[in-house]
């Protein structure tokens, strides 16, 4: 890739950083250029999010309709699946999935709710509830 | 920003910390060991340093998911480069883990009271100066860790441009998550640099090696044998469910770009070694090589821009899984090219 041709199109998720990408200058040497981003990287980065958005949108619908726990919606607002829920906690996944039953999940002890709060950087009474309103801050 | 410039740096360690030198480069690893080396008084850039790692790769696991989607990477495992380093070139390097939290922590003040420059393992998503939208659970971040203000830790993250600051829950956070790759809270620096270093003997060998690796693997999802693995799972994605392939396509691209690379997968990065590398030893061959593995590195992103282009919501119509997977096949043979001339140094 070319000095001149190296994207600078200022995508939102830099948050106004760049990054640094390798490219040829007029002479066919390499050297570092700082990128403002790519609309493709961006657009796939977006993508990821949006999917993870959509998990955390259906779960915050269940949660409310007390079909699941408030543990469902909060491991996908802080962008984890099961399997990552459960490798960051230590919970086995068959636990996990009992607790999104919201009968059980009332049941639980304060040290296993300390375990979720701890893993997702949450407070207890923010994981064993959820937000009135959704946040929601992208387009 | 800078420890120097700052009133409160006033104890006897600064020196060594104040004449740290942060730089942007492209990726973590390769740039967190480059800042190192440079301290320690040995220069070697980015590119060099990844390559004399041997960290140029292709891996294409199915069976191992991340967010439900496969893996995918470009260059060798977390901490390869650090290996290969200590491997190819004889540096030392002092590792530390933990088994506790709070002694990762104290052990880290203690190193930086001592004057140390430290480079450790972090998580992505718990670091607060990471973009929002690029906050994902990716546990095999590196970053140095240069002074400590107050509460504030001052980091050197390479693939940003500035040096930046955390505060000691954040990183501590960051540095203890569990799951894959965790850091176990790792620590590292070098304990000894070579003073001289034969790039006759060693660049040869190391490029021969990785080429190799690329041609050869004994298993089909990695090298060469991986990105025709890939190919071929592309073009099966037309009976699988819309949604997921879309977000398979996505995610390749997401491996390539995002997470820093210089550009196509560090394929950039790996032609400005070799360009690097020829005009050390004046080889021809390596020249004629890294101009190659550009043309490969534009083959990627184009790759890129046509996955980008399919899956975008407005287009219309349905998704060429078909020429998708040609065009990666193409890369794979353009690739394997390269490669085959490396195995003639």
């Amino acid at each position: 890739m070319d000095t001149k041709n190296v994207p600078q199109q200022n995508v939102s998720t830099y948050s106004g950083n760049k990054k640094a990408i390798y490219a040829t200058g007029k002479d066919g040497q390499y050297t570092i250029i700082a990128s403002s981003g790519w609309s493709v990287e961006a657009e796939v980065t977006k993508q990821a999010l949006h999917e993870l958005e959509r998990l955390t949108d259906v779960a915050y619908q269940q949660v409310k309709a007390n079909k699941r726990s408030p543990l469902f919606y909060h491991m996908y607002n802080r962008r984890m699946d099961l399997q990552t829920l459960a490798q960051s906690s230590g919970f086995f996944q068959w636990r996990i999935k009992r607790h999104f039953n919201p009968a059980i999940f009332k049941k639980l002890t304060d040290k296993t709710l300390a375990r979720y709060s701890e893993t997702l950087g949450i407070s207890l009474d923010e994981l064993c509830s959820i937000p009135a309103l959704q946040p929601r801050n992208n387009e | 920003m800078n420890c120097a410039a700052s009133p409160h740096c006033s104890h006897e360690t600064m020196s060594n910390q104040e004449a740290f030198q942060h730089d942007h480069f492209a990726h973590c690893e390769s740039g967190v060991m480059s800042l190192l080396l440079r301290h320690h008084g040995l220069k070697l850039s980015e590119a060099m340093v990844f390559g004399l790692s041997g960290g140029l790769m292709f891996a294409y696991i199915p069976f191992v998911k991340l967010g439900g989607l496969p893996l995918i990477a470009y260059r060798t495992m977390p901490r390869g480069i650090i290996k290969g380093l200590q491997k190819n070139l004889g540096i030392k390097m002092k590792m530390h883990k933990f088994s506790k939290p709070e002694k990762g922590t104290r052990k880290l003040n203690q190193l930086l009271a001592q004057g140390e420059i430290v480079g450790a393992q972090t998580s992505v998503f718990w670091l607060p100066y990471f973009p929002p939208e690029m906050q994902f659970h990716f546990n095999g971040h590196n970053l140095i860790i240069y002074g400590k203000e107050g509460d504030d830790y001052l980091i050197s993250d390479p693939v940003f441009e500035t040096v930046m600051r955390c505060e000691t829950s954040a990183l501590q956070k960051a540095r203890f998550v569990k799951g894959v790759m965790a850091p176990k809270g790792l620590l590292y620096y070098p304990e000894s640099v070579p003073e001289e270093i034969s790039y006759e003997t060693i660049l040869p060998k190391v490029i021969r090696k990785n080429a190799k690796t690329m041609l050869k693997t004994p298993v089909p999802i990695a090298g060469i044998r991986g990105i025709k693995a890939l190919a071929r799972t592309i073009k099966k994605l037309e009976k699988k469910d819309p949604r997921h392939s879309r977000l398979f396509l996505g995610h390749i691209v997401r491996m390539q770009e995002e997470i820093g690379t210089g550009g196509a997968g560090f394929r950039f990065i790996y032609a400005s070694f070799l360009q690097e590398a020829g005009n050390m030893l004046n080889n021809p061959l390596l020249l004629e090589s890294s101009d190659r593995m550009t043309d490969v590195g534009d083959q990627w992103r184009d790759f890129a821009l046509m996955i980008a282009k399919s899956i975008r919501k407005k287009q219309k119509g349905e998704i060429d899984f078909t020429a998708i997977g040609n065009s990666l096949e193409s890369v794979a043979a353009a690739e394997t090219q390269v490669y085959k001339h490396l195995m003639q140094l």
